[in-house]
């Protein structure tokens, strides 16, 4: 296990970088605190319960890891040090597994704080808590993988631009705030094809109750970009390794 | 072609290694053979192409045509092979900047794959070496540009490679420092095989057992440092301590006399034969005050100017 180090490293860079903590956690709490009180003063009917929030906004929060996480690899390509770790026998595969693992805990901590507020403001999960958790938890992996997709194919300013984008995406496509299958047309077609709205829909049937099997096709197509993505970033990173 | 595995200890190959960006030829059909515990300098101007020579034969970047070995092991059909017996000590500072000097060197030892005990054993004895076992626990983002030079350096010695490639490792530290280096890298000297890019010819002079003179990418000299000064025994040097020397009269005089060089109180003139009265009719009349007039030995910076016309130092 060779990467592990690096994997400790860039875990370390990520705590040490107050920015990292203060907006992947800080958004996702805001956020949701935000919308409670938003559909509370609404009342009646709202889409905005802590049922349909919660998910959403864990969701929204694994975007701003993927802007991250994409800043992070596109920085050091630039930099002379990744230059110097590629001169180490480690491999591809390595490489992005030491760049994605240690956003994991991070993955785990966002849910955990939307799960947590989500509490705090009334939020009951008569349903699988584990189940929605497990949905969240590989959308989140498949986030930062896209990261490594996007770190790899761009420079630092243009990754948080692009992940910029894929923010504002993830909020209007997956169904967050607003119900996307009402809307019909290109907009749903597209946010269905993405992973993100079949992520926030599992985990908000698993919290009210599914089972494993009625939402096996949308966890397996979370699980099936999340695969694909740490496929293709392994595939760009053997490309980018020799120039 | 023999390997250094049979017999022929050749630590490093190169055979026609080409290197092209774009139009730019950077590094053009070079043939070295590097023997098993040399200490192999690469000398040449900015631009000349040694950082991409040593980038290619870490396996960074594709050469273009051409391939080399490094211990047998091509760097194009087996990098992996190549990467584990290699260390390099990049041109740039290469560091990571959140973490303390200690973290780094262990970053570097573990993905090397070396025991923890060992990394430890290592890093106390470089950071001791480099002058950062006080400040080993402080976040490098807060360093010296110096400080970072030294623990780059360091990084690159914590595994202990076969094969160490070290380019401009002194670049841009006081005198203190790059003695300290300098002894280091004498210590090492002969029991791994070291490539060295310098500006510094008096480091080259001083630490390489052979020397490569590039310039546009080819190798212009090849040589000990003895052998190198020796093929211009038979020039003169006069050293000219001067005042008042304006740049158009040092233009005129090469002129007659192409190697000039200037030095921090005058000029320095390299020739077959040279003629003091010519040099004296030259520069007085043109408001020269000449203070002083004598000869000297060549050195390594006078077959440089006199091997690719250009001074080493910009
Ligand atoms: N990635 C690159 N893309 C385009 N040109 C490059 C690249 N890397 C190097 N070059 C060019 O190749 C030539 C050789 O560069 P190189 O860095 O190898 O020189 P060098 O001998 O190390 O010089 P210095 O002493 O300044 O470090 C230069 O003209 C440089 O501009
Ligand atoms: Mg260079």
């Amino acid at each position: 296990m060779k990467f592990a180090e690096l994997a400790i490293r860039n875990f370390k860079e990520m705590l040490r970088d107050p920015m990292h903590m203060g907006l992947e956690i800080g958004i996702p709490a805001g956020f949701l605190a935000i919308f409670w009180a938003l559909g509370r003063s609404m009342g009646g009917e709202s889409f905005f319960t802590t049922t349909m929030l919660v998910p959403g906004i864990a969701v929204f929060g694994f975007a701003f890891l993927l802007m991250f996480s994409a800043m992070t690899l596109s920085r050091d390509r630039e930099s002379a040090l990744l230059s110097r770790l590629l001169t180490a026998p480690l491999k591809p595969r390595d490489f992005i597994l030491s760049y994605s693992l240690p956003y994991i805990p991070m993955v785990v901590l966002q849910i955990a704080v939307c799960f947590g507020i989500g509490a705090l403001l009334g939020l009951e999960m008569p349903g699988n808590a584990g189940l929605a958790f497990l949905v969240l938890l590989v959308m989140g992996i498949c986030s930062v993988e896209l990261g490594m997709i996007l770190g790899l194919l761009f420079n630092v300013n243009q990754a948080s631009a692009v992940g910029s984008v894929i923010i504002t995406l993830v909020a209007l496509l997956g169904g967050i705030w607003i119900d996307i299958e009402a809307i019909g047309g290109v907009f749903y077609g597209i946010g269905n094809a993405l992973p993100f709205a079949h992520a926030i829909d599992a985990a908000r049937y698993a919290m009210i109750g599914a089972g494993f099997s009625s939402i096996a096709t949308d966890f397996y197509w979370v699980l099936g970009y999340t695969v694909v993505f740490f496929a293709l970033g392994t595939f760009l990173f053997r490309w980018r390794m020799v120039e | 072609m023999s390997y250094g595995t049979n017999g022929n200890r050749f630590a490093i190959q190169t055979f026609s290694l080409s290197r092209k960006f774009g139009d730019l030829v950077a590094v053009d059909g070079i043939d070295l053979s590097i023997k098993e515990g040399e200490l192999f300098s690469l000398l040449g101007p900015n631009g000349a192409g040694k950082t991409t020579a040593i980038k290619m034969l870490c396996c960074l970047l594709r050469p273009s045509s051409g391939t080399a070995t490094v211990m047998g092991r091509d760097i194009h059909e087996d990098p992996m092979a190549v990467k584990q017996i290699i260390d390099v000590s990049p041109q740039e500072t290469a560091i990571a900047e959140y973490l303390n000097a200690w973290e780094n060197l262990s970053l570097i030892g573990g993905i090397r794959g070396l025991a923890k005990e060992e990394v430890k054993k290592r890093s106390e004895e470089l950071l001791e070496m480099v002058g950062l076992a006080k400040r080993a626990k402080e976040q490098v983002r807060k360093f010296s540009g110096g400080m970072k030079r030294r623990l780059s350096i360091a990084m690159a010695l914590v595994s202990d490679p076969q094969v160490l490639f070290l380019d401009e490792p002194t670049l841009g530290l006081d005198p203190q420092s790059r003695r300290g280096i300098w002894e280091h890298i004498a210590e090492l000297k002969g029991k791994k095989t070291i490539v060295l890019t310098t500006h510094y010819l008096e480091e080259a002079d001083a630490l390489a057992d052979r020397i490569a003179i590039i310039d546009e990418g080819k190798i212009v000299a090849l040589g000990t440092p003895q052998e190198l000064k020796d093929s211009i025994s038979d020039m003169q040097v006069m050293v000219v301590k001067a005042k008042n020397l304006p740049p158009d009269v040092i233009e005129g005089l090469k002129e007659i006399y192409p190697e000039v060089k200037t030095t921090d109180d005058g000029i320095e003139i390299g020739a077959k034969e040279l003629s003091f009265y010519e040099i004296v009719d030259y520069l007085r009349p043109r408001g020269v005050a000449i203070q002083s007039t004598s000869l000297k030995q060549p050195t390594l910076d006078d077959v440089f100017l006199h091997l690719t016309g250009k001074e080493l130092r910009e």
